[in-house]
Parts: C-alpha cells; sequence; structure tokens
C-alpha cells in the first residue's frame, strides 16, 4: 500500500515508528557494552570501566565449550531432519489436493503454534513411558519437530512460484525421477532450502524450553546460559557469551535474507 | 503396466528408471510416499506424545503413596479449580491478554510505516530491524533485560539523571504490578513479555497493512472523514486479520513460557512454572498434565475465533 500523493508520514507516526525500533534495538546494543566491563559483583551502569580480559577467560573455559559444541551438533542434525520432512510435506501439499490436506498443514505448524512447554512435556512423558534415556537424540527429536514448519514454509513458497510443467518436461525428455530432482527441482528450491534450513539452525541453536524438558544431563548452550540466570556464578563470562551468540545468530539470519531477496527469479515463474 | 502401449518412448530400464515410471504413473502412491516420513514423526511421534499426555491428565495421584494411578478419573481436572491453582490461570491469562494489547498498539506504528512510506533502502531498514531482534537469542534477551532493570542498572540511572526517581518508587509501590524493583515486579514481567513478542506482532500485522489499497484511504478523506475516522472506519477493519494473526502468536506465547517469569518477576507463578514444578520435583504428571490442557484449550477456542475472521491468510 505505498502512497503516490502524501508521501510524507505524519511527524507523530514518524517519531513512534522509530521510538518503537528503538525499542526493539536498544537492549541488544547493550549487551555489547557489558561484555567489557571491569564490574564483576553487579550490573553496575554507567560501567566503572572497560577491559578485554573476560574474553580470554571465557576461551579457556572447557564448560562453555562442551556447551557450544554440543548445540553445534544439535542443532546441525535437526536441521537435517526438518530439511528432508519439511521438503517432502512441501512437496506433496503444493504438488496435489487430497483429502486431509488442510489437517497436514496444520500438523506442521502445531509445534510453533501450541506453547513449547507442551510440546516439551508431551516429549518427556512420552520418553518416560516408552523408557527412552534421554541424550543428544532426545533433545534432536525435540528440535526438530517444531523446525520442519520453517523449512516447510519456505519450500511450500518456492515450490508455488515453480511451474509443474518443468518437472513434466524433464520425464518427458527422458530423465528419471532423481535425474529430475538433481537437475531440475533442487536447482529451483534450493536457496529456499538454504534459507529454511538457516532459520532453522538458528532456531534450533537458540532453542530453551522444550530442552529443558527433553535434556538429561547434557547442557547446550541455552540451558548453560539460563543456569546462569538463574544461578549467576561468573557474570563477566556470560556476558562475553551472551555477545557471542547475538553475533552467531546474526550472521545467518542475514544471510537467509539475502538468499531469498536474490530467489525471486526462478523458473517457471511466469505461470 | 498396461498402458505402456502407450507411451511414445519405450519404459525406462534399469531400477531408477523402472521406479521412477512406476512413481509417475501412480501419483497417489507417490504423494503416499512423499507424506509417509512427515506423517510418521508429526502424526505418530508428536501428535502421540501429546494424546498420552492428555490421557494421563485423566489419571490421579495416590496421595499416600504419590504413585501415579492409572485409572480413569477427574479428580485432577477438580484440583485445577482450587483457588491456588485458579489464581495461576487467571494470572496468566489476563497476562496474555495485557501483553496482547500493548504489543497491538507498539506494533501499529513501526507496521504501518513500514508498509506505507517506507521503500527502497529503509524497506529493508525496517525488514531487518523487525526480523533481527525477532531472531536473535531469546536468553540474550531476556538477559538484557535482567541488565536494564536491575536495582543498579541502566533504566534506575536514567530516572535518577532525569530526577524523576520518584516516579518510578509511586509505579513500583503500586500493589499488585508493583515490587522491590522493576526486575522483582509484575509489571517488569510484561515489559519483557512485550518486548520479545513484539516481531510476532509487527510482521502478520505489516502483511495485513500492506494489502490496504491507498486509494480507500484517499476516498475516506476525500469524503469528508477526519484522520482519526479514516483509522477506525477504514484501516483497523483492514488490519483485523493481521491483528489476530499477531495476537494468536503473542497470547499462545504468553501463556506457555516459564522462563521469563522465573527471572524477571514476582515470585507469584504462571502456568508454565506451575507444569515444570509438578512434573519435576512433585512427580505429579497428571496435575501437570492438566494444566497444560488449559493453554490448549484457550488456544484452541481462540484459533476457532481466528479462523472465522479470516485471520489465516495474513500469517
Amino acid at each position: 500500500m505505498h502512497s503516490n500523493v502524501d508521501s510524507q508520514a505524519p511527524r507523530s507516526l514518524k517519531l513512534a515508528a522509530s521510538a518503537g525500533l528503538l525499542f526493539l534495538h536498544l537492549p541488544i546494543m547493550l549487551i555489547f557494552v557489558y561484555a567489557f566491563t571491569t564490574e564483576e559483583k553487579s550490573y553496575q551502569w554507567p560501567p566503572p570501566g572497560f577491559t578485554l580480559k573476560w574474553l580470554a577467560v571465557t576461551w579457556d573455559r572447557p564448560d562453555v565449550w562442551q556447551a557450544l559444541k554440543l548445540s553445534v551438533g544439535v542443532a546441525s542434525l535437526s536441521t537435517i531432519v526438518a530439511l528432508l520432512l519439511g521438503t517432502l510435506c512441501a512437496a506433496a501439499i503444493s504438488r496435489s489436493k487430497f483429502f486431509g490436506r488442510e489437517t497436514i498443514s496444520l500438523l506442521v505448524i502445531l509445534p510453533i503454534a501450541l506453547p513449547g512447554i507442551i510440546t516439551g512435556i508431551a516429549l518427556r512423558s512420552a520418553f518416560n513411558l516408552a523408557e527412552i534415556p534421554f541424550s543428544m537424540w532426545t533433545i534432536v527429536l525435540g528440535h526438530a519437530t517444531f523446525c520442519v514448519v520453517v523449512v516447510y514454509n519456505n519450500a511450500v513458497a518456492r515450490f508455488r512460484r515453480t511451474s509443474a510443467s518443468l518437472i513434466d518436461a524433464s520425464m518427458d525428455l527422458g530423465a528419471d525421477g532423481f535425474q529430475t530432482f538433481r537437475y531440475v527441482i533442487l536447482p529451483n528450491i534450493g536457496t529456499a532450502l538454504l534459507a529454511g534450513g538457516m532459520l532453522a539452525f538458528a532456531l534450533s541453536f537458540d532453542e530453551v524450553i522444550v530442552t529443558t524438558f527433553t535434556a538429561g544431563q547434557q547442557q547446550t548452550l541455552p540451558i548453560w546460559m539460563l543456569e546462569e540466570l538463574v544461578r549467576p556464578r561468573q557474570r563477566p563470562v556470560t556476558n562475553v557469551v551472551a555477545m557471542v551468540v547475538v553475533l552467531v545468530t546474526f550472521l545467518p539470519i542475514l544471510a537467509a535474507y539475502y538468499i531469498t531477496r536474490e530467489g525471486h527469479r526462478t523458473g517457471g515463474q511466469s505461470r | 503396466m498396461v498402458d505402456g502401449a502407450l507411451a511414445i518412448t519405450p519404459g525406462r530400464g534399469g531400477i531408477f528408471g523402472r521406479s521412477s515410471d512406476a512413481i509417475w504413473r501412480n501419483p497417489k502412491m507417490f504423494l503416499f510416499l512423499l507424506l509417509l516420513p512427515p506423517l510418521l514423526w508429526l502424526g505418530v511421534v508428536y501428535i502421540g506424545s501429546l494424546l498420552a499426555l492428555l490421557v494421563q491428565s485423566f489419571f490421579s495421584i495416590d496421595e499416600f503413596t504419590g504413585l501415579v494411578k492409572r485409572e480413569f478419573t477427574l479428580k485432577t481436572y477438580r484440583e485445577l479449580l482450587h483457588p491456588a491453582n485458579l489464581d495461576i490461570i487467571v494470572r496468566t491469562v489476563s497476562t496474555a491478554v495485557v501483553v496482547t494489547l500493548s504489543a497491538a498498539v507498539v506494533a501499529f506504528p513501526i507496521a504501518y510505516y513500514a508498509a506505507r512510506y517506507a521503500r527502497g533502502r529503509w524497506k529493508a531498514v525496517f525488514y531487518l530491524g523487525i526480523m533481527l531482534p525477532l531472531w536473535s537469542s531469546y536468553l540474550v534477551k531476556i538477559y538484557a533485560w535482567k541488565l536494564i532493570l536491575a536495582k543498579e542498572g541502566i533504566l534506575n540511572w536514567l530516572f535518577a539523571q532525569l530526577h524523576l526517581t520518584w516516579l518510578l518508587d509511586a509505579v513500583l509501590a503500586i500493589p499488585i504490578i508493583g515490587g522491590n524493583s522493576l526486575s522483582v515486579s509484575y509489571l517488569g514481567t510484561c515489559i519483557v513479555f512485550l518486548y520479545v513478542w513484539l516481531p510476532f506482532m509487527i510482521l502478520p500485522l505489516q502483511a495485513s497493512l500492506e494489502r490496504v489499497p491507498v486509494n480507500l484511504l484517499e476516498a475516506s478523506s476525500d469524503l469528508g472523514a477526519e484522520p482519526v475516522k479514516t483509522f477506525r472506519y477504514v484501516i483497523l477493519p483492514l488490519a483485523m486479520p493481521g491483528l489476530i494473526a499477531g495476537s494468536i502468536f503473542t497470547f499462545s506465547l504468553t501463556l506457555g513460557d516459564y522462563i521469563i517469569p522465573q527471572i524477571i518477576g514476582s515470585s507469584r507463578l504462571f502456568i508454565g512454572q506451575a507444569v515444570y514444578a509438578h512434573q519435576g520435583t512433585a512427580g505429579n504428571i497428571p496435575l501437570a498434565a492438566a494444566f497444560t490442557v488449559v493453554p490448549i484449550v484457550v488456544m484452541g477456542f481462540y484459533l476457532w475465533m481466528a479462523k472465522r475472521q479470516g485471520a489465516f491468510d495474513a500469517l
């Protein structure tokens, strides 16, 4: 809805919109200041002084590294599972109309539409009933369940823009299903999958509510942070970890944005 | 393979070739194969777990042994109506309402500006300006607010610099929403909820505002309506699906969260904390399960209303 006549926004609207954006961003920026503070015992503002010492201290903490390693592992595995399931689901939904189609799209959205605590406790009590011991795999199982939806959303939008006649043509010209997938479908949906996969990774990397229910003794990075938030041990280390987490999650988001922005020109779009 | 004779080219050889021929001839089977893995995962593992949880809410806990009795009973649901538990439910639902309404108010100008006036470079700035906070770490955001709201933190410092400490103290002295400091008050909990869920409100709202045709607004003002009237009778009704879609997120997320009230807020419990406490140390899975049914029922009702208003097109 672009206005051609009065392209100048009223001043009050400008003020309210920029105040809103500031409200969204200032708290995160504050993290960057606190990561360098010399104050150890409290959250004192303004910081009494600045130091780089805590970067080195954090670097030497084995518990942080271990948590980071587990988080990366869990996020990678969940992303792979989500990519598989999400793409399959999107392909089925976008290609054909069948009974129960609406139900399936609802089913995919359900794990993030329902509060995380419900997914968490449902899985935990199911693991207990089935006597499955908690491990990295139970965490992956929980994460993949709600990561499917972001891959699905990205893939289904791209499938709709990709013309079905491309696939028909490929099959008619003698390619088998696997060649068609490799040379026709994959190039068309590749960037959407990449973007969806990055978002799924970010979602899993950051998830804490479901994880508290599906993890045993293992600590992912968010669980480590939660522990520090509830019972602070060394605040400066938490500050540094928080800053690193912000930086690490910004990169895939920016990348996903640029990928999907350029991906608008896809084959068979004239349909 | 009866209709093989009708094909222009002969059938493909090899396992890959033959199987892709078979799949091509039989779209139903292909569809089934596509859907099988996701349905097994989501339909069996996930829905199965949810149903198992639901079933357990109809069990009860033996008061003497502390073990779960596997017999059908509504006793656990009656327990939900105890004043202490009812209090938790009312507190959580009313917080969700407050957070949703304030998110709508704060989100509207951002969404409206982004939809109507931002273009080119600014469009990208607004898009990323909403996406980055949305996707940055949930715990880091809460942590940032712990820094801000702490007694020695930046907000108290700011109030002191402006000589407004008396105002803050007056707000904190209000019985229910106040407390010793902002970080242990109900007001603090609401601010953090608002902050963390705000992008979820902005995005669908912006999507619905982008579909409002400008000539409707021009027609409205040509016909003599002041901006307030145009807003009330033209923009707001057209933005409603977006508002409802956004409120689904803010409402549902607030109902189920147990980490924010645990870290920033008074010691009074929310539904999520009650669930966590009952399933953990207390081992009272039936009561925890019954508690989780509350947000499911509330959200089910909410989604049904939203669907009737056509809000799903704006998601």
